[in-house]
């Protein structure tokens, strides 16, 4: 008996989640998998395009002889790359209709005429002329005739599908001389990024923590920047960064601040000199790095905040007993209370940084120093269109995030399904 | 020690103050004042000069003599030292020097004497930083952006300064740069497009996700335990690793440039979340209430239209806020999937506006309005729930 509840049980499990698990396998298993499949060609964006033969039909009448029709099929093929095997064609005739001098390749039975043509190499031309006796040419209608669409079928090699694989991709891709440098810029914004999204977020929290008149009102708008469409804020904050007319360089002109306009976006190093020594500081990224700590404060804010409110409150009475200032509290009750949570968060944060595309391809589209790996996959295979080159770089993202995970499994996977 | 507190308060609220008279002073530049210095260093000394007559007057006088009086004096000396200026922007002054004298009212001598005084007063003026610095900060983009879309291409190259409304102006050449996004780059049609789907996200991804969700809360079977983790896996990977081979059997399939594709693709990139956080909320629930459900003969169908569904109202809430928004936003497969103009959503037609480079920033700043405006309506609106979608959303998965 037991055992039958238990079948019913799986059963009526598996039935409710398999449109998810189905639906989730093909648009994000499978693209995974595949990555690693088109890694190992040398596949472009216009390979991707499948040839396909295609004909258009024109109805020609005959000006000296009055029971003749001439049809005309312009046939090609659409690729210019590749040849279509195997190409087949057919068309439908009204009634009485009888072509003569019927080309070798085709037969015509019971109103239809059927041709194989073979092989149409790359970028394929040919027009083809079917004549059709007749009685009075007057009679027909061209509508009627250009009403049937003639039907074209052929094979062809899917450049996706061949099994000639390459290791071409992953050799430009590590022995490529920049490769260290995208992987070190990489770093370097999720790190910072991460880092100063958390310090942010715990001062915000540290904040929204105590109480002040509009204190509802600072926790909602202190959500603003996540919540908000990164396309709006980010071609927003171009504007305002802008060295031309952005307020920002305005404002410090006109104040006499700066001399002149600083590309914040748009240049790679800013030259510092302190006590004679040139610093180097990587001025776009090191924007791109700010947008991103704006925009993804807030969600530190949200967990800390959370975490902070959960503090039993006789912890400070206590501490207030034995006499200790805000600041001894600070360090001795609320540090050590959210430290868990701000290593989870560190964790989680640098796997979602290390994969941000949207924030930095709308700043600055990757120039000046700010390409990321994200960023190199689709300048790879959508700006160069080398799709093998961007896919093999999405291999490496996912490796490396692999690498993220079990790091971050090991280290606080188990605590983390506590908090 | 009765100095020490002395000297920190006297400074960080000179510090304060001076500050908020330069944020008052930039923010009246932005309205059209053309101030060449921000006198930093003179408005100091003045805060200064302001906070020790406060605290050596102490509590003498009435709080409102002493309040009105101080900034009424204050505020003349700072008009008649700094530059020429209008009536608003000393009356702004003003009020801020008011609000400041109340705040510090408590301040005199006694009162600094008390026990970590220098750390409270510390704290204290950390957090009026912290609330003008993220006031600020956040706000100031929005309010560019908002700001932007009423100027004309000629005022914005004339002064970039002046972002002042003009409200003299009739009100159809006040909302001219909406008026021509939606008329000539068809806004409207993508509000809809954006509308449809992202309601339509939600209303897919619940339709997959509570039956999955209850499955994974309440049934037994194989490979339970795999699957939610796989859920957390899953949804670690980012949309840029999918972003090719998608790109690559879209094209083939013929399913680039279609809604279809788009809501494919979105349901499941938000699936794994909306899962995970429905099935926590599932477990939650009383089995008892359930059972009885079985007892009236219902099948696990009965169980989840009758009993979870009414039941979890809450959660699917956050969920579904969750991933409107998610939708909403989301730009990257838009970017990738649709090339055609008639099926943009919002956020990919605005990226299309910066393609050309002659697009006035002003339109490009209405379509950034209109396509921010909702989803901030929405979460002011529903913050409760979004807040707990965020808070499930983004650490657990």
């Amino acid at each position: 008996m037991s055992t039958t509840l238990s079948k019913i049980e799986k059963r009526t499990a598996y039935t409710l989640l398999l449109p998810a698990v189905c639906l989730v396998f093909a648009i994000v298993l499978f693209p995974i998998l595949a990555n690693v499949w088109i890694s190992f060609k040398e596949v472009g964006l216009k390979d991707i395009r499948i040839p396909e033969p295609r004909a258009k039909k024109i109805v020609k009448y005959s000006k000296d002889n009055n029971s003749e029709l001439k049809i005309v099929y312009k046939f090609r093929n659409s690729s210019l790359i590749q040849e279509i095997r195997e190409v087949k064609f057919s068309d439908k005739f009204p009634k009485n209709f009888e072509p003569i001098n019927l080309d070798k390749r085709c037969e015509f039975k019971s109103q239809k005429i059927k041709c194989s043509f073979g092989i149409w190499e790359a970028g394929y031309r040919e027009n083809f002329e079917i004549l059709i006796k007749v009685l009075n040419i007057k009679d027909i209608n061209k509508k009627d005739l250009e009403y049937f669409k003639p039907k074209l079928s052929g094979k062809s090699d899917n450049i996706l599908l061949t099994t000639d694989f390459t290791l071409k991709n992953f050799e430009k891709v590590f022995l490529n001389n920049n490769f260290f440098e995208l992987l070190m810029t990489t770093f370097y914004f999720t790190f910072f990024g991460t880092l100063g999204a958390i310090l942010l977020g715990i001062f915000a929290a540290q904040l929204v923590n105590q109480k002040f008149y509009g204190r509802s009102f600072m926790r909602s708008i202190l959500l603003f920047p996540y919540v908000g469409p990164v396309v709006a804020l980010a071609y927003t904050w171009t504007l305002l960064l802008d060295p031309n007319s952005g307020t920002l360089n305005s404002l410090l002109v006109s104040f006499g601040i700066i001399d002149k306009p600083i590309n914040l976006l748009g240049q790679k190093y800013l030259i510092i000199s302190i006590l004679g020594f040139e610093l180097k500081l990587r001025l776009a990224l090191t924007t791109v790095i700010f947008f991103e700590i704006w925009r993804y404060f807030p969600l530190a804010f949200l967990f800390i905040l959370a975490r902070l409110q959960a503090i039993p409150k006789d912890l400070y009475e206590a501490a207030d007993v034995d006499g200790a200032g805000p600041f001894r509290k600070f360090i001795a009750i609320t540090l050590p209370q959210i430290t868990a949570i701000i290593s989870i968060l560190f964790m989680i944060r640098f796997i979602w940084n290390f994969n941000k595309f949207e924030d930095i391809f709308l700043l600055t589209g990757g120039a000046s120093g700010t390409l990321t790996l994200p960023i190199s996959v689709y300048q790879q295979g959508f700006a160069i269109s080398n799709i093998g080159m961007g896919s093999a770089i999405s291999i490496v993202i996912v490796l490396l995030l692999i690498i993220f995970m079990l790091i971050y499994f090991r280290l606080i996977g188990k605590r983390a399904s506590e908090i | 020690m009765k100095y020490r507190s002395l000297i920190i308060t006297l400074l960080l609220s000179s510090i304060f103050l001076s500050i908020i008279t330069c944020v008052w002073k930039i923010m009246a530049t932005l309205q059209g004042l053309s101030f060449t210095t921000l006198n930093f260093n003179l408005n100091f000394l003045l805060a200064l000069g302001l906070i020790t007559v406060s605290i050596i007057l102490g509590n003498k006088f009435k709080p409102i003599y002493k309040i009105s009086i101080l900034s009424i004096l204050f505020t003349i000396i700072y008009t008649f030292l700094n530059e020429s200026s209008p009536l608003w922007f000393s009356i702004g002054i003003f009020l801020i020097i008011l609000f400041f004298t109340n705040k510090f009212n408590k301040y005199d001598i006694i009162y600094l004497k008390q026990d970590f005084i220098s750390e409270k007063i510390i704290f204290e003026f950390l957090s009026l930083f912290a609330i003008v610095f993220f006031a600020l900060v956040i706000l100031f983009p929005f309010y560019i952006m908002f700001v932007t879309s009423f100027k004309t291409q000629t005022a914005l190259l004339m002064n970039p300064l002046d972002l002042s409304i003009d409200f003299s102006k009739n009100i159809l050449e006040i909302f001219k740069s909406y008026l021509i996004v939606f008329k000539t780059y068809d806004f409207g049609r993508y509000i809809l497009t954006s509308s449809y789907v992202s309601v339509g996200t939600v209303l897919i991804t619940l339709l997959f996700a509570i039956p999955a969700a209850y499955a994974v809360a309440r049934l037994n079977f194989f490979g339970k335990t795999f699957l939610s983790t796989s859920i957390l896996i899953i949804y670690m990977f980012p949309a840029i690793v999918l972003v090719i081979p998608l790109y690559t059997v879209f094209s083939q399939l013929g399913l680039r440039n279609s809604i279809e594709g788009l809501l494919i693709v979105y349901t499941a990139t938000t699936l794994p979340v909306a899962i995970y956080m429905l099935q926590g909320y599932f477990k939650s629930i009383p089995r008892e209430i359930e059972e009885a459900g079985l007892i009236d003969g219902q099948n696990w169908f009965g169980i989840i239209i009758k009993i979870i569904i009414p039941l979890s109202l809450p959660a699917i809430a956050s969920v579904s806020l969750y991933v409107f928004m998610i939708a909403w936003n989301e730009f990257l497969f838009s970017l990738m999937f649709l090339d055609n103009p008639k099926v943009f959503t919002l956020s990919r037609a605005i990226n299309h506006l910066t393609g050309d480079a002659e697009t006035p920033r002003q339109y490009l700043m209405a379509g950034s309005v209109i396509v921010t405006l909702p989803i901030l309506l929405i979460f002011v609106y529903f913050e409760k729930y979004l807040v707990s979608g965020l808070t499930a959303g983004s650490v657990k998965g």
